[in-house]
């Protein structure tokens, strides 16, 4: 009786209870009770009521209690009761009990990315030589490479390792006559529009400017088709790059490299990169596909601080920081100071907007630091000028003032700047 | 120059002008180790590529005739009633109906951009120089387009005189403001301008086109759209329909259904819709198929594998039949480039000469082919040794089996499209419905020891005399159209079936009645019961052993005759000596290159133990000595190697931070969230 109940019960409720849950021993008491007290009839009523859906049936359970023995069903009911308040306390958070050890509480500081570095080169390398005649093996495709660039396709490569060194070597060894183009893809400021810009400023050697990305691409694809003597090859290390991966990004390179007479060359690592291109896009890449897998070290990669363990902000924006800040008056010091308490003190607030203007100017004025609207508005131009705070319009119309700086450097600055006070 | 830096993304490199390369194509088949007349093969590449491609384009160019011959005069007819203002363009003016062709192209979005640049450049010659090709890209909102709209227009109206100054308009173009009413009134100039021209430079110019053409605007992925930018534009475009002579083509690659689910009614029932059809991508693959494989014209043939992953490709991934072509064109320059002998394989015309120039390094080349070394072992033994050893013996015998070659192609075409025609008559298709899967059958192995092979021919036993004769009919007519000597008798053996069919219609009829009277007297005579089920049994032995009529004899011998074209000139190609100088064999390299699988490779290399080793040697040496590092200082080495292989993992799109809490990561692949 008990077993055949059980096996009712939806499996996916089975699942979820069984996992957190201890209780899985009542759950199976509390079917059979059921089933004890319904008759035939009923029970099936149940049964099937239960395996469509877990809570009706446990409510309709609970509203017809039969006559006979009152007693044993109340207990059962605050059995269940329990069982059900169990159920919903058991699936009201997702929290999963996770360890608190963080790698703040390590001993070891968190490696700067130049002590890193350092580290990492002294490092064996591990299998050396069979990475070496692997990349050997690669560079025998280069003259392959070459000829069917010509013929009109594009070549991409993937695999693991970076093969930021394969194309350099090809760079180096068959494209020194040519003109060409290298893009790290990986570069954290990297843009389709300063991709663009080098090629029509330092390849077609044009001066001027462009409305838009699509005019500006108009232009090179004209200029190309023109001249049939221009050729360019294009190298892109990481194809699929933060900044790169965007759908207009990829639109704008892929018809770029449709061209004739652009030969583009590129590297993918992430996983799901072929993902980024559609039948369209595919065509107008027309890629033929390079396995080289390198094993080799992603070094240049991964070397712009994005990674999450090196010591985040860098020591370039606090220093620049305390540079500006220097050669600026006492009071306008002051005044940064001020935002810059303002903010840590609202860091744990994840939708802090930052501060009002007219707040600050309250609080500046409280503070002897300004004595008028115009003189703070002045002062903050420079700091706007400087790149030190960001304003934003809130959606009331209020202007807000940030500072784009992490909490952590920012901290250390003020730190630093009560060392000099 | 370093391409490592911390503030830029982009490197230039030029080299000094005098430095520039020269000549660049015949530099690339060279630098290789195995011997090989490297520039004779890249211009053989060259060369038949070159040829192939003017044969696609004429392909091309055949199949979209039908289409655009229908476009065009559609596009007459929409425009006739506007300038002859009759009666019914007067009710359409008044309902405002825009003439609309709905193009139906097919799901192969890739091969559609071919079409439309045909459409538009032969509207251009024919039928007016106002044409604007939008994209749904290009046209994010109702001003977009227009703009895009009016760019284009006003381009082409200075391509028609292109006397004026270009940058002039282009400034000038970018300041109008982009409206219906500025449109209009700039087709209102140019039509003045135009007619007020000197008619004999208005000859010259534009002769073709007629005195007030449509402007055309082909909206070339109708799908992707935003609904409201197509409504907008032909609720503006509908109340200015009668100052201006406007004519909608929409590219649809689902079904023309999708007008309906687009637009609503109160706009669609402002667009006078005519439907057009394209010829469907399989269709345009047969075609290719049969105009590039199936014809002794090019040398260069595909084995049976790689055909297989080219089809497979299409009918599996895209439809498209520009991707099979570049997978085409990758054989062709693989073919060329892997295989040294690949200079013999051009036109016959050439092979003469070029078999007598081969070096001694090509003869062994030639030796080491398997292929030939069987033919070798087959032959007697001085032979053996003259083949071995003579050079210019052997440039003899490989010329001659090369024209063996040559001529089992010639003949292999017409027989399999025969059976071709048999077997697509018959029911379920035992052989395949194409051609293309007949022809990879006969690759692979003898067909006729296929099990489909033997119910086709069985079911083919079975057909009625008319698709027989049909059938027949179309035999003879290849065998004729293939022009081959050898035929000859085969066409005269077919004729003589023929002949033999239509002279059994007149005796049939004759036999047939003979039969059925004197049978029935016999039934009629005997009365008694033993004697009638006597000769009932009689009749029924006598029609089993006398199954086989005249016609069906017939049946049988011809279908024997068939049988016996398809044993001797069916031939899988691998079979044939030196088939590896024209035949690309190697699906691996297609499969590789078109149809990669980036996640098989970084699984396949993350699963290689090796590499475990180097990515996350860490995890050895730290279990290896848990006593050596008992202090809490982790090794500062092995810290740093932990933090880059977390970077790299983030590279390669295995973890990301998660913002939730400090220091932690989800997994993104394998059974992650």
């Amino acid at each position: 009786k008990k077993k055949e109940f059980v096996s009712t019960t939806p499996y996916r409720l089975r699942k979820r209870l069984a996992a957190p849950n201890p209780y899985l021993e009542s759950e199976s008491e509390y079917s059979a009770s059921c089933s004890e007290e319904e008759d035939e009839e009923d029970q099936k009523e149940v049964n099937t009521v239960l395996s469509s859906r877990k809570t009706p049936g446990k409510t309709k359970a609970a509203s017809t209690p039969p006559p006979k023995n009152t007693l044993t069903k109340k207990n059962k009911e605050d059995k269940m009761n329990k069982l059900v308040e169990e159920y919903f306390e058991a699936h009201s958070s997702s929290k999963v009990l996770t360890s608190d050890r963080t790698l703040q509480k390590l001993q070891k500081r968190r490696l700067n990315q130049q002590t890193l570095h350092d580290l990492l080169k002294k490092a064996p390398l591990a299998y050396a030589d069979e990475i070496k005649e692997l990349n050997q093996q690669h560079g025998s495709l280069f003259s392959k490479w070459m000829l069917q660039l010509n013929l009109g396709f594009n070549i991409v490569l993937y695999g693991l390792g970076s093969k930021r060194d394969l194309l350099e070597k090809f760079r180096t060894s068959v494209l020194q006559d040519s003109v060409h183009l290298v893009v790290n893809g990986y570069f954290p400021g990297i843009t389709v529009r300063s991709i663009l810009n080098s090629i029509t400023e330092d390849v077609l050697d044009h001066i001027g400017t462009f409305r838009s990305l699509l005019d500006q691409l108009e232009f090179i694809m004209k200029r190309f088709k023109e001249d049939s003597s221009l050729e360019l090859y294009v190298l892109i290390h990481n194809l699929d790059s933060q900044m790169l991966r965007g759908e207009r990004s990829q639109q704008i390179l892929a018809q770029l490299s449709s061209l004739p007479s652009i030969y583009l060359i590129a590297s993918i690592d992430h996983i799901n990169a072929p993902l980024m291109w559609d039948q369209a896009k595919l065509s107008l890449y027309n890629w033929l596909w390079y396995e080289t897998t390198t094993f080799s070290p992603y070094v240049e990669e991964t070397s712009y601080e994005n990674s999450l363990l090196v010591q985040q902000s860098g020591s370039l924006a606090l220093s620049s920081l305390m540079h500006v800040l220097r050669s600026l008056t006492l009071n306008a010091r002051g005044i940064f100071r001020l935002l810059a308490q303002y903010q840590l003190e609202n860091k744990d607030n994840s939708s802090y907007p930052g501060l009002s203007f007219q707040d600050f100017y309250q609080q500046c004025r409280e503070a002897f630091l300004v004595n008028s609207d115009l003189t703070l508005r002045a002062q903050l131009t420079e700091f706007r000028d400087h790149k030190l705070i960001r304003t934003k319009r809130g959606a009331d119309g209020v202007e807000y003032l940030l500072i784009p700086v992490d909490d952590s450097t920012l901290t250390d600055f003020l730190e630093k700047e009560d060392e000099d006070v | 120059m370093s391409t490592c830096s911390v503030s830029k993304g982009c490197f230039v490199f030029k080299p000094s002008p005098k430095k520039r390369r020269v000549s660049q194509k015949t530099v690339h088949f060279g630098e290789r180790k195995d011997s090989g007349d490297t520039d004779l093969q890249f211009v053989t590449c060259q060369a038949l590529w070159n040829q192939i491609k003017q044969e696609l384009e004429q392909i091309q160019e055949d199949l979209n005739k039908q289409l655009l011959d229908n476009l065009e005069s559609f596009l007459r007819r929409s425009h006739s009633e506007f300038q002859a203002k009759t009666t019914e363009w007067t009710y359409r003016m008044k309902s405002r109906e825009i003439p609309t062709a709905a193009l139906v192209l097919g799901v192969n979005v890739t091969d559609h951009d071919l079409t439309f640049r045909s459409i538009s450049e032969v509207l251009q010659q024919n039928v007016t120089p106002y044409i604007a090709l939008l994209e749904a890209k290009d046209c994010t909102g109702i001003k977009n387009l227009m703009q895009k709209l009016m760019g284009q227009l006003m381009n082409c109206y200075i391509d028609v005189d292109s006397l004026e100054d270009e940058d002039n308009v282009q400034v000038s173009h970018n300041r109008i403001r982009c409206s219906m009413t500025s449109l209009v009134n700039w087709y209102e100039g140019v039509t003045k301008k135009t007619s007020s021209e000197t008619p004999s430079k208005k000859r010259t110019s534009s002769s073709r086109h007629w005195l007030s053409s449509p402007i055309v605007v082909i909206f070339k992925d109708m799908e992707s759209f935003t609904t409201k930018v197509l409504q907008d534009f032909i609720v503006i475009s509908s109340q200015h329909i009668h100052q201006l002579p406007l004519v909608l083509i929409f590219g649809i690659a689902t079904s023309p259904m999708i007008i309906h689910s687009l637009l609503p009614h109160s706009v669609s029932s402002l667009l006078c819709i005519e439907l057009f059809q394209s010829l469907s991508c399989k269709e345009h693959l047969s075609t290719v198929v049969d105009k590039l494989l199936l014809t002794t014209q090019f040398p260069f043939k595909l084995g049976e594998k790689v055909l297989q992953v080219l089809i497979n490709i299409f009918l599996y991934h895209d439809f498209s039949v520009q991707n099979f072509i570049k997978g085409f064109q990758l054989c062709i320059v693989e073919h060329f480039y892997s295989q040294p002998l690949s200079i013999l394989c051009c036109q016959m015309a050439d092979v003469k000469t070029r078999v007598n120039s081969l070096s001694h390094e090509q003869c062994e080349n030639v030796r080491r082919l398997p292929s030939f070394r069987r033919y070798v072992e087959g032959q007697v033994s001085e032979n053996q040794i003259a083949l071995l050893t003579a050079d210019n013996y052997l440039k003899e015998v490989v010329q001659k089996l090369l024209e063996d070659l040559h001529v089992y192609h010639e003949n292999y075409i017409p027989v399999l499209r025969c059976l071709h025609v048999l077997t697509s008559s018959l029911p379920k298709y035992p052989l395949g419905k194409q051609i293309r899967e007949l022809h990879c059958m006969c690759l692979e192995d003898q067909v006729w020891e296929t099990e489909e092979y033997e119910s086709a021919l069985q079911l083919a036993r079975m057909l009625n005399k008319s698709d027989l004769v049909n059938v027949l009919q179309q035999c003879v007519e290849i065998f004729v159209s293939s022009a081959v000597k050898e035929f000859d008798q085969t066409v005269e053996k077919l004729k003589e079936f023929l002949t033999q069919f239509q002279k059994l219609e007149v005796a049939e009829a004759f036999q047939e009645r003979d039969v059925s009277v004197s049978s029935q007297k016999e039934l009629q005579k005997k009365t008694d019961l033993y004697h009638l089920q006597k000769s009932l049994l009689e009749l029924k032995e006598s029609r089993r052993s006398k199954k086989l009529t005249k016609f069906e004899m017939l049946r049988f011998e011809v279908v024997d005759y068939i049988d016996g074209l398809v044993r001797s000139y069916l031939a899988p190609a691998d079979h044939k000596t030196l088939h590896e100088v024209v035949y690309f064999n190697t699906p691996s390299v297609l499969r590789e290159h078109l149809n990669a699988a980036p996640r098989i490779a970084l699984h396949t290399a993350l699963n290689n133990p090796h590499c475990y080793l180097k990515a996350f040697s860490t995890v050895v040496t730290a279990a290896e000595g848990p006593d050596a590092a008992s202090s809490d200082q982790v090794d500062d080495i092995i810290h740093a190697r932990f933090i880059r292989a977390v970077s790299e993992l983030e590279l390669l799109g295995f973890i990301k931070p998660s913002k939730q809490k400090t220091d932690h990561v989800a997994r993104l692949t394998w059974g992650g969230c």
